[in-house]
């Protein structure tokens, strides 16, 4: 699935955080800005030759021909039918009404595929490594911003997401070279995640203590005790603590063989598969059960879950453990499912970019997840229009991660809602 | 089912808010709980649903003894709550909302909201509810989401219904409907409790009549009882329930307000091309329910809030966007709606919260420095007179009672002379020997030629001080009447009526 399929199979669902349904002219303007922006691109900078996009390797068993299209006629049609969905969405908006889900990300389709166009000419994208790659980057984020999406559902603000992904990532490497299994190493994640977690809602939900305070001490806290250990055992004994094995990539049958999905998608570690149970999962509970009833109720208005005997600390400090344990999963990523060996500080501000996701998913759990998706694919984006020769200079190329945030949320999200009593503690009662 | 209450104490450190009450609910009984704000009957009813623990005290169901270690002990126990803040997730959907922590489920913990829907549709369609079992709460009226809550209490089988002052979000009419649904459930077996400091109400109402005062059961009365007998009980001496008031003599030009318009960030209107005039000597009366736009008028005319039509004059000046420290230059006094928040703050001694408005220059403040001798005589003399009860100007406000409190902000705006003041929900919260005290300083703040007005939720409060009553629905005025007017055309007016369909035109 691609993020664009995955943006569109989010059905309009009435939990109340289905985001401003209001006809604003943010999505047409941001819209005519991006058309203007290739439009400029395709006029001053025409394009010679041919873009090829291969999508799948000789050894595929469905192998694809590569597709090839003429550069500069591409670009401008293209950027034709960029215009003519912004066009559509200002009518609709015109009209008092808010414009078509499906606009925005086709939208956002039409523009990457124009930039790959203009930007590879001459040259071949390699379609699966573009998606395999940005998939690989989203993994800790999409484990994070459930992390995030849990926590908050049930009032907590999960700042520590960069903490659980760091413990997890740190335990799980240590425990599976000691154990020689890198199963138990994600175990160990888990628990792990789990720990740091429990230290958040213990002292946010017990102790009452800010949330955000806990959330960046305990980053800070587990950021300097993982280098510590890292620099005073890890790296001088490397061979007998950080040397984990890697997960093996299991190809499901059937859907393995898929062309151009196949290999981004059914070809890896347990981790990504334990990944889509995760958001499914957490959907599902979330909004089909009766925990899931409770938990948002509890982070809407904890007085009133109260009042009808559900026993709010209880309920946060396990959720809060709960969404730990996911986000240390996806740390475990950065060790076993991708380097094999666990380096200081290598989560690098993933964490944070998880809290963006939650935020920009507007705190429900697929659009979270394709909220990650999306920052994981721009960022992969950036990594292969270097690689195939891109006219634009590399440090514009390193923004663009964090234009298409400014510009999702701006441009096409607005204004969200978080749940009603995230960030506060219940003191019960007066 | 029958509640017994024996005994029951609660202490907050040194304050006794409950003093070994006694009190027995019969089933299909509504009994009125009387008694002022603070005096003990909210903290009672949440010994009673578990969300407090007693001192000392029993509670006991048909005879038997019980122990609730929470509210969800007191629920399977069958006591249901309405709360006077509704306890209701407003994301959430009614159904979700009725179900939320006795939810059905099939399997291993899937929601059933099929039979929650079901659940809903049985209990409204009982009381003549028609309620939607979909319908977001949040998008519903104030009024709604009170049946929404009753549904919830019956849903979990509830047979002592405790209404802790239902009736201070609703109109009228809603009011009325209110306690036909009390009166059948009743004859239902329900047994009720009834909260509340409105004597009307429980005159209409109650099967019996207990008044709390200061936490002790200060008498039990019958339904017949007057309500200047019931006042006494509730306050412990005799009061006054109207302002004596010579009749208006309105001059000069006062406030105007000229097609005052006021949007949210999403540009609903929430005032609606709103025009009114205020002449020196009178009172201007806003009623309305919560809600309606008066909050945002206040906000408008006093500076707080940009409106994005009309204006806003006050003799010659032209207030419009002037912002707040033109506005008080100009000689508005505001008593904000809430105190706690806009008007006072907590932490700061009454000495200081008397002069917040006036921390820019002289008298108070010379050089940059506060004339701490000069402020400490003003203070005393002003709560002298405003007859503020304290040991020493220099506590601090939060741990006055909200009679005192509200003195508090009396004093401060009517310390300067004043051109117009404006006063929101001035006696909310307050004891009824305070609201005749600060009734009487309005009515004599009127009769000195000032502009005065008055935005009340309670159409007593209204009635008793209001020369002319304008009556806010939805951001507009729906109309503007005489101070004789009836409370049933008030209440028809409250809900949108215009004066001309009232039937009194």
């Amino acid at each position: 699935m691609t993020p664009t399929q995955l943006l569109r199979s989010l059905a309009p669902r009435r939990d109340g955080h289905a985001g401003t349904a209001a006809a604003s002219w943010r999505t047409p303007v941001t819209m005519a800005v991006l058309t203007l922006a290739a439009a400029l691109a395709a006029a001053l900078g025409p394009r010679t030759g041919t873009t090829s996009f291969r999508l799948s390797k000789p050894t595929d068993v469905l192998a694809l021909p590569t597709a090839t299209v003429p550069a500069q006629a591409a670009t401008v049609a293209l950027t034709l039918v960029m215009a003519a969905l912004c066009t559509a969405a200002a009518l609709r908006v015109r009209a008092g009404r808010a414009p078509a889900r499906a606009l925005a990300p086709a939208f956002g389709t039409a523009f990457v595929l124009a930039l790959l166009t203009w930007a590879a000419a001459g040259a071949t994208v390699p379609v699966v490594g573009l998606l395999g790659g940005a998939l690989a980057l989203s993994i800790p984020l999409v484990f994070g911003a459930m992390g995030g999406v849990l926590s908050e559902r049930v009032g907590v603000v999960n700042v520590a997401i960069e903490g659980q992904l760091l413990a997890g990532a740190c335990v799980s490497a240590v425990v599976a070279t000691v154990t020689g299994q890198p199963l138990v190493g994600l175990v160990a994640a888990v628990v792990a995640g789990a720990l740091v977690a429990t230290v958040l809602a213990v002292f946010s939900v017990r102790y009452l203590v800010d949330q955000v305070i806990v959330g960046i001490v305990l980053n800070v806290l587990v950021t300097g005790l993982t280098g510590f250990f890292y620099s005073t055992a890890l790296a001088p004994d490397a061979a007998r603590l950080n040397a984990p094995a890697r997960l093996p990539q299991i190809a499901l049958p059937v859907l393995g063989d898929l062309p151009v999905v196949g290999p981004v998608l059914f070809r890896q570690t347990v981790v990504v598969y334990a990944m889509y149970v995760v958001v499914a999962v957490v959907w599902v509970v979330l909004f089909r059960t009766r925990q899931g009833l409770r938990i948002r109720a509890v982070g809407e208005h904890p007085e009133a879950a109260d009042t009808v005997g559900i026993d709010v600390r209880a309920t946060r400090v396990r959720v809060v453990a709960l969404a730990g344990a996911v986000a240390g999963l996806g740390g475990a990523y950065f060790t076993l499912g991708s380097v094999g060996g666990f380096g200081k500080d290598m989560t690098a501000g993933a964490g944070f970019i998880a809290l963006a996701a939650v935020i920009l998913g507007g705190w429900h759990p697929l659009r979270a997840a394709a909220a990650a998706l999306l920052f994981g694919f721009v960022s992969n984006l950036q990594n292969v229009l270097g690689i195939v020769g891109s006219p634009l200079p590399s440090e514009l190329m390193l923004m663009l991660p964090y234009l298409v945030t400014v510009l999702a949320v701006a441009g096409v999200v607005g204004k969200v809602r978080a749940p009603a009593a995230s960030g506060t503690a219940y003191e019960g009662a007066s | 089912m029958k509640l017994e209450l024996r005994g029951i104490t609660k202490r907050f450190g040194t304050l006794v808010a409950n003093d070994a009450i006694d009190l027995v609910v019969e089933p299909g009984q509504i009994h009125c709980l009387l008694g002022e704000n603070g005096a003990g009957k909210s903290t009672l009813m949440n010994v009673l649903y578990g969300l407090l623990r007693a001192d000392a005290g029993q509670i006991l169901l048909d005879g038997a003894p019980q122990h609730f270690d929470g509210p969800g002990d007191a629920m399977r126990a069958g006591i249901g709550m309405v709360h006077q803040h509704f306890m209701l997730v407003p994301v959430l959907t009614v159904a979700e909302n009725v179900v939320l922590g006795d939810e059905d489920v099939r399997g291993p913990g899937w929601l059933d909201m099929r039979t929650a829907r079901r659940r809903v549709r049985e209990i409204s369609e009982r009381f003549g509810f028609d309620l939607d079992p979909d319908a977001l709460v949040g998008d519903l009226p104030v009024g709604v989401q009170q049946r929404v809550e009753i549904v919830k209490a019956l849903a979990r089988d509830a047979r002592v219904l405790v209404l802790d002052e239902p009736t201070a979000v609703l109109t009228p009419q809603e009011t009325d409907e209110l306690m036909a649904t009390m009166r059948r459930l009743a004859d239902a077996g329900t047994a009720l409790v009834f909260i509340t400091h409105k004597l009307r109400e429980v005159r209409e109402v109650a099967d019996r009549i207990t008044v709390i005062r200061h936490g002790r059961v200060a008498g039990a009365a019958e339904p017949g009882t007057t309500t200047r007998e019931l006042a006494r009980l509730m306050v412990g001496r005799d009061v006054t329930l109207t302002v004596d008031r010579p009749p208006a003599r309105p001059r000069g030009d006062g406030l105007r307000v000229d097609g005052l318009t006021v949007r949210d960030a999403s540009g609903r209107a929430l005032v609606d091309d709103v025009t009114l005039q205020v002449r020196g000597g009178e009172v201007l009366g806003i009623a309305g329910v919560q809600g309606n736009g008066q909050t945002e008028l206040v906000e408008a005319i006093t500076g707080l809030r940009a409106p994005s039509a009309g204006t806003v004059r006050l003799g010659d000046d032209d207030l419009t966007r002037a912002g707040v420290r033109a506005v008080l230059a100009a000689g508005v006094g505001h008593v904000p709606e809430d105190r706690t928040h806009d008007g006072l703050v907590g932490e700061f001694s009454i000495a200081e919260n008397l002069v917040l408005d006036r921390s820019f220059g002289p008298p108070f403040v010379r050089r940059g420095e506060v004339r701490r001798a000069h402020l400490a005589e003003f203070a005393r003399q002003r709560v002298d007179e405003f007859d503020v009860r304290t040991s020493s100007i220099r506590t601090q406000v939060r741990r006055l009672s909200g009679g005192n409190q509200q003195k508090v902000v009396i004093a401060r705006e009517l310390a300067r002379p004043l051109r117009l003041l404006v006063a929101a929900q001035p006696t909310r919260g307050v004891d009824v020997g305070s609201i005749e005290f600060i009734h009487r300083r309005i009515v004599e703040t009127r009769d000195a030629g000032t502009p005065v007005v008055v935005v009340s939720t309670e159409i007593d409060e209204v009635l008793g001080l209001a020369d002319r009553i304008a009556v806010m629905y939805r951001g507009r005025v729906v109309g503007v009447v005489p101070a004789g007017t009836s409370r049933e055309v008030l209440g028809l007016m409250m809900a949108g009526t215009p004066i001309e369909e009232t039937d009194a035109a």
